[in-house]
């Protein structure tokens, strides 16, 4: 579902605060396979899924979704494919505006925009079931500015957006990072259901080294702009948090000095 | 001079409020809606006001007048949305550039004459401060269609993308919106609007000004936050409710200046009042949220508990 070939990406170059971010970053998805992604602060990780969302276009390297080269495609034109989750709650959704009208659309990416209505009658009751099995009370308040929910709501509200028109791919960026605890683990199982509910092809980005290796049917790990390693099927299901720090410490040289991660387990 | 001439002068007073409610609207969709400060409003308020005179002066109906001035609004509108999107100028920089470069070109639309009178005697107008009752109808119903209409517009599947574009671009870009085609659209239609009034103000005051859009984007913005202001004692209030009020600062801000004149203030200092309505407007609401939750209050309250 998704090849991405060679990526390079250097920001700022030629001045002093030039950075590597990507130097080759190269995977490829099946269709169905939920990828964690893990590694140290500026591994590349959250600029790897940019790079595939169009943020920006790469410096080198291709990039196809579902046979589709969209390395020439703006962030804009992308999005018809992609679903997105960003690490903060705010960045997902519009605060001004209703539920509903978010939902919508979302419901229109990648689909011409015409004078219709921005939400139907019909459409309406649909979100009204979809959120009902979210459970989190947001079913009765469809008509209520989005600005008003809090952050994990947002976060569910974002994750059922991004999935309403099942994308080819779904792009989780620590999308439960700033949520507590509580709040995090009960994202992280919408996320989970809703992808298995759609049979989606995924990436989530995760500081968190357990999630990495509950969640999904493949784990990669990146570091310096690389993915360095690659784990699916059997092997993936019978990791363990200290055969990853080993691995960690085999593929790159260097010992694993993430705080968070090694304190997250 | 009695408290009569105020009242009788009402009418046009309302029809000029009116006129700047539907300018102040045009404003509302940049500052509000857009969230792009667009000072390119000075500048388009006269284009409106000189194609206008200049196509009545050709002996061509008001209605086309109106037409052209709202096209002529819309390419100033646009000259922004290049600047600003295509060769990546900062909103306030894009707005200040088109607002310059329009007084040049409106000269030129005028045939560089700075004032273009427009007799109601020898044209037949949409407006004129001669028959107020009459133009306070035409700009009510006029008001009200274009209310009907934006309310309609940003209900729809692109007026929904429009707003969310103002609201949050990256979250906008995720949905495919493009994000620089819809300010462009937003500028386009703002300044259409306030070419639109501008034609409107021309004919009611017999004349198209080459000055007559200097502090256009202040009035406008006068009227949206003493909109806003009055709103608020609405809990619940819809989409057409706030533009509604938009057009009531308008008329409110009108009445401030007629009030102004009628107790003989020198008009010179009019910039003057209408900056310090604007001022007063905007720091009430901030005064009050401090008053009702200032540091000083905690220390006085969390002593006595």
């Amino acid at each position: 579902m998704l090849n991405a070939f060679n990526l390079q990406k250097t920001f700022n170059p030629g001045t002093i605060n030039e950075k590597v971010a990507l130097a080759g970053a190269t995977l490829n998805l099946a269709e169905g396979e939920f990828c964690t992604v893990i590694g140290g602060n500026g591994a590349g990780k959250s600029t790897f899924l940019n790079a595939v969302a169009g943020v920006w276009p790469v410096d080198g390297g291709s990039i196809e979704i579902d046979g589709i080269d969209v390395t020439g495609l703006p962030e804009y034109k992308r999005a018809k494919y992609l679903g997105r989750v960003f690490q903060d709650p705010m960045t997902g959704t519009a605060a001004n505006m209703q539920i509903d009208e978010n939902m919508a659309l979302a419901a229109r990416r990648g689909k011409c925009r015409g004078l219709g209505w921005g939400v139907t009658k019909k459409e309406r009751a649909t979100y009204h079931e979809m959120l009902k099995e979210l459970d989190l009370g947001l079913e009765d308040r469809l008509t209520a500015k989005v600005g008003l929910l809090s952050g994990g709501q947002r976060q569910a509200l974002t994750l059922l957006m991004a999935t309403i028109q099942k994308p080819k791919l779904l792009l989780l960026d620590e999308h439960t990072a700033a949520l507590d605890p509580k709040t995090a683990s009960k994202v992280l199982d919408i996320t989970d259901m809703l992808i298995k509910e759609h049979g989606l092809t995924a990436m989530m980005v995760t500081h968190n080294m357990r999630d990495a290796i509950n969640y999904g049917n493949r784990l990669i790990m990146m570091n310096e702009g690389r993915v360095i390693l690659n784990i699916s099927g059997e092997e993936k299901k019978n990791l363990t948090i200290e055969d990853l720090l080993h691995k960690f410490e085999e593929v790159s040289g260097t010992e694993f000095t993430n705080d968070t991660e090694i304190l997250s387990k | 001079m009695g408290i009569e001439t105020l009242i009788i002068g009402m009418p046009g007073t309302f029809a000029q409020g009116i006129i700047y409610g539907i300018m102040a609207l045009g404003v509302f969709i940049t500052f509000k809606v857009l969230n792009f400060a667009d000072l390119s409003v000075d500048g388009s308020f006269a284009t409106g006001g000189a194609v206008a005179a200049i196509t009545i002066i050709s002996g061509k109906s008001w209605i086309y007048a109106m037409v052209l001035a709202f096209i002529a609004g819309a390419a100033a509108g646009l000259i922004t949305a290049v600047l600003h999107t295509v060769f990546g100028i900062p909103d306030i920089l894009s707005g200040i550039l088109t607002q310059l470069a329009l007084y040049s070109i409106n000269l030129r639309i005028a045939l560089n004459q700075p004032n273009t009178p427009i007799s109601v005697d020898k044209y037949n107008l949409a407006v004129s401060l001669r028959y107020k009752g009459y133009s306070l109808t035409m700009v009510v119903i006029m008001v009200l269609l274009i209310i009907a209409l934006m309310y309609w517009f940003f209900g729809t599947e692109v007026g929904s993308a429009l707003r969310a574009t103002g609201t949050n671009p990256a979250m906008s870009k995720a949905q495919g919106i493009n994000v620089n085609l819809m300010k462009s659209l937003g500028l386009v239609l703002s300044n259409a609007l306030v070419a639109f009034a501008g034609a409107l103000s021309a004919q009611f005051n017999g004349n198209a000004d080459v000055n007559m859009g200097r502090g256009a984007i202040v009035i406008g913005l006068a009227a949206i936050i003493i909109g806003e202001v009055i709103s608020n004692i609405f809990k619940n209030r819809n989409f057409a409710v706030t533009l509604i009020f938009v057009v009531c600062g308008g008329i409110l801000y009108y009445i401030f200046m007629a009030i102004v004149l009628w107790l003989k203030m020198p008009a010179n200092d009019m910039k003057l009042f209408t900056a310090i309505i604007v001022a007063l407007f905007l720091a009430v609401p901030y005064l009050k949220n401090q008053a009702n939750s200032s540091f000083r209050k905690a220390a006085k309250e969390g002593g006595k508990k």
